[in-house]
């Protein structure tokens, strides 16, 4: 695996973008690696263009945002037109986004997986655990083990990271077919 | 101790080091980008037997600051372009009372209410010139998490030995990012305090001429009676009209900065350091690392590029533009507004006839590292 | 027994003073400077703090710790050093114009956080240092350098301002009730809490020339006409009312100060 890994988590205001973010660099901070954190907002604290950008290297992070996605997760349909040049790996809500043409967009049902674990909220859980499946830019192990610590245990994160895992799994398989 | 990195955003970084140079006191009024500043001290604060207050607004927010650093107590405020306008009337006031304090502009998008959210790096005049009258003032700009954090240690350093205040000018980029950060254990920074009077009370004059051109700081409550007034005023602190009076005061406002420079102005250099270079980038705050990453790929062309990062902004590095300036073909000055703000101070310093060349942005968006090779390539 | 003058509070070298024949200034200053003494304060635990106008300039007078600030601020100042070093005694000394026009808002916050500030407020009704100018105290179609056919707004009730926000000690007096003043400014030192005393006192350079009621003697027999206790005042037709001041203790409660509640933070802050 190449040294520096770079995430973009994009959706609207609300889906937890930038709590994804944390999660995904501090696990990368605990693997001993340098990590960088940013995100972009509107005014809206619930909807709205949201998207938080994740560095993971193991040198020094010289530009602080990220260049040369190595994936894009897609949670609404406004981050789908603004990274649908991208050739890099996509991951989109199906529950929320018609993707376009391409043979590098993978859809997963996110928003309905949250609704049926009864926790909205958990959705970042899942898709998070569903992306480290596909592109594995931190130890999936560490990562469970930093949502574990977070959030104390919380039985519904449990069962969210594992529904992230099921589908990220299913997402392979698809992926195999490409 | 826990020698463990966390993750830290860079206004959670300013919270810890103000409380870490021994700040107790916060007033302020939340506004983003800087909001983070305020929630944290509002935690923190009260458990190290200090205070966060808010404040009806910024104006009260700073007299409140400036209050309670006259007790003695450390005190800071954080705002964002709005609120730090507002707070200029009792900045004057803490300049010419020469009282200690720290001001956090995190920098946002305007003018006015503007683009509330989105960084931007236009108050650099407003930070210079913002008050009626005419003054120095001391500004540094953080450029990381780890940066937001020294600088606010340095910046109550610079406060307190010079008894002035103190701005640190960040933006959204910095203060929003989180890095992996290992805070400083105590001791690992050096803090400096307020030099305080020793002599017999009566004799007490709270801006007694003396060679470094800053005198002792009584403290409210003490042995020390003392008066400090917003008016002209003389060595005893009480008002006066005198023109002698008033050229010796406003001289020694600028010159207590301007003797101490060497202590105040911090330059760091990446690449630079060659007889000759092609490119030298001239950056500071969260904009100097788009232009080190715009210096590598630079480098790796084979072009001779370098950067000098401004961690002091004002007083201006005049000597440091001049030196690593004048060794370079091409100067750039990426910054995230309209007018080149620092672009102007450069060519001040290297004159009209060399080649500078301004990158702008101030549409919220972030400078990016091909913003600036675009700039650079363009009639090479 | 020797009498209580005030003279050590005074800052002799300063004097004389700067007011006008007539202002009231000087005679709140006495009042104050003789209750420190009664109340045996200290230089060293007294902090005034004073903004811009003519009573702004009572500072210079005062041999205690003093700060004088902008225009409008002298609270927020008071607050940050009352709130930083409890233990001090805090007094803000503001005119109508400094007070509760341009720091109104500060007035009304300082009044609600209960912070334990005594505020004098001496009200001239109209902006006496810059030329006589309407303040949010003068009367409705008086005459002021910038109402010069009377002025179309209305003035606060500056006393009922502080009890709406909150302040545990409100009085209002004049200058002309000498022994009104005294206890009224005793009584909000030594209240804990925001506490407010409202003086009404003659500006005859400005205000009194321009509204015909001259000499300044007029002036004081017109507030000791119009000043009259809450007993007298309730009983007074509201018309009657618009032509009378009402003085006394308005408002005398013991509500938790603001450092007060600050410490149950610090010790619930401490617990977690």
């Amino acid at each position: 695996m190449k040294n520096r890994q770079e995430v973009i988590l994009a959706g609207s205001g609300g889906q937890g973008l930038i709590m994804a973010g944390i999660l995904l660099a501090e696990t990368g901070m605990n693997e001993g690696k340098n990590v960088v954190q940013t995100q972009s907002y509107g005014i809206a604290s619930r909807g709205g263009f949201s998207s938080s950008e994740v560095i993971i290297s193991d040198d020094e992070i010289i530009f602080q945002h990220v260049e040369d996605p190595d994936v894009i997760v897609v949670l609404s349909q406004e981050a789908m037109q603004i990274y649908d040049g991208f050739d890099t790996t996509i991951i989109y809500d199906s529950d929320l986004v018609t993707p376009g043409k391409g043979n590098n967009r993978f859809g997963a049902p996110f928003t309905k997986a949250a609704f049926e674990l009864g926790n909205p909220a958990s959705i970042n859980i899942i898709f998070l655990g569903c992306l480290l499946q596909l592109k594995p830019v931190v130890d999936p192990a560490k990562f469970a083990a930093v949502v574990d610590k977070k959030f104390k245990s919380n039985r519904n994160n449990e069962k969210a990271l594992q529904k992230g895992v099921e589908l990220g799994n299913m997402l392979k398989e698809a992926m195999a077919k490409c | 101790m826990d020698r463990t990195p966390r993750l830290v955003q860079g206004n959670q970084a300013i919270a810890a080091a103000a409380i870490y140079a021994g700040a107790r006191f916060f007033a302020g009024y939340p506004i983003t980008p800087s909001s983070e500043i305020a929630e944290e001290c509002s935690k923190k604060l009260p458990k190290v037997g200090g205070m966060y207050m808010q404040m009806e607004d910024e104006i009260a927010s700073v007299g409140a600051m400036v209050g309670a650093a006259l007790t003695g107590s450390k005190a800071f405020t954080a705002t964002s372009g709005p609120g730090f306008s507002l707070m200029q009337e009792n900045i004057g006031m803490a300049t010419i009372g020469e009282v200690p304090c720290v001001i956090i502009n995190v920098q946002r998008s305007g003018p006015s209410t503007g683009l509330a959210t989105k960084p931007s790096q236009s108050d650099l005049m407003q930070i210079k010139w913002g008050r009626h009258g005419d003054q120095a003032i001391i500004a540094l700009a953080p450029a990381s998490v780890a940066e937001c954090f020294a600088l606010t240690v340095k910046a109550f350093n610079l406060a307190e030995k010079f008894r002035t205040p103190v701005i640190l000018a960040a933006d959204e980029i910095v203060a929003h990012m989180r890095e992996n950060f290992i805070e400083p254990l105590p001791g690992e920074l050096e803090v400096i305090d307020r030099k305080k009077p020793s002599g017999p009370p009566a004799q007490y004059r709270p801006f007694e001429p003396s060679e470094d051109m800053v005198s002792p700081l009584a403290a409210y409550g003490s042995e020390y009676v003392f008066h400090i007034t917003s008016s002209m005023c003389g060595p005893e602190g009480y008002s006066n009209n005198d023109p002698a009076n008033a050229t010796w005061k406003i001289k020694q406002l600028h010159e207590k900065i301007a003797m101490h420079r060497d202590e105040i102005v911090e330059t760091k250099t990446f690449d630079a350091d060659e007889a000759q270079l092609d490119i030298l980038l001239i950056a500071f705050g969260g904009t100097t690392r788009v232009a080190r990453a715009a210096a590598l790929k630079l480098r790796q062309e084979g072009v001779k590029a370098g950067v000098l990062q401004l961690v002091t902004v004002w007083p201006f590095a005049d000597l440091e533009v001049l030196k690593y300036g004048s060794k370079a073909k091409t100067v750039v000055i990426p910054e995230m507004n309209y007018s080149g703000q620092i672009a102007d101070e450069v060519k001040r310093v290297l004159g009209p006839a060399a080649d500078i060349r301004r990158v702008n942005k101030y549409n919220g968006e972030v400078i990016t590292p091909q913003d600036i090779l675009q700039v650079v390539k363009q009639s090479n | 027994m020797s009498f209580i003058t005030g003279r050590k509070f005074i800052n002799q070298e300063a004097l004389p003073h700067m007011w006008c024949q007539g202002c009231g200034n000087g005679t709140v200053l006495s009042a104050l400077a003789r209750t420190f003494e009664q109340l045996k304060y200290t230089n060293e635990d007294t902090v005034v703090v004073t903004g811009i106008g003519c009573w702004g300039k009572a500072d210079d007078y005062l041999t205690t710790n003093a700060l004088h600030v902008t225009h409008g601020r002298a609270l927020p100042f008071a607050t940050g050093i009352k709130a930083a070093k409890p233990e001090l005694h805090v007094v803000a000394l503001m005119g109508d114009g400094d007070g509760t026009t341009i720091g109104g808002n500060h007035f009304i916050h300082s009044a609600r956080r209960n912070i334990d500030i005594t505020a004098i407020i001496v009200n001239n009704l109209n902006y006496g240092m810059t030329g006589g100018q309407f303040s949010a105290t003068t009367p409705h179609d008086a005459i002021t350098a910038t109402t010069a056919f009377g002025n179309p707004e209305r003035p606060f009730d500056v006393c009922a301002l502080a009890e709406a926000a909150g302040a545990n000690y409100v009085a209002r007096t004049t200058i002309y009730n000498g022994r009104l003043l005294r206890s009224s400014i005793k009584d909000a030192l030594t209240k804990k809490g925001f506490s407010l005393v409202e003086v009404i006192s003659p500006c005859p350079t400005q205000f009194g020339r321009r509204n015909k009621i001259n000499p300044a003697v007029e002036m004081l027999r017109s507030l000791r006409d119009k000043a009259v206790t809450k007993d007298v005042f309730d009983k007074l037709s509201a018309e009657e009312k618009d032509n009378h001041i009402l003085i006394g203790s308005l408002v005398n409660k013991d509500a938790a100060d603001f450092n007060t509640r600050y410490e149950e933070i610090r010790s619930k802050a401490l617990q977690k």
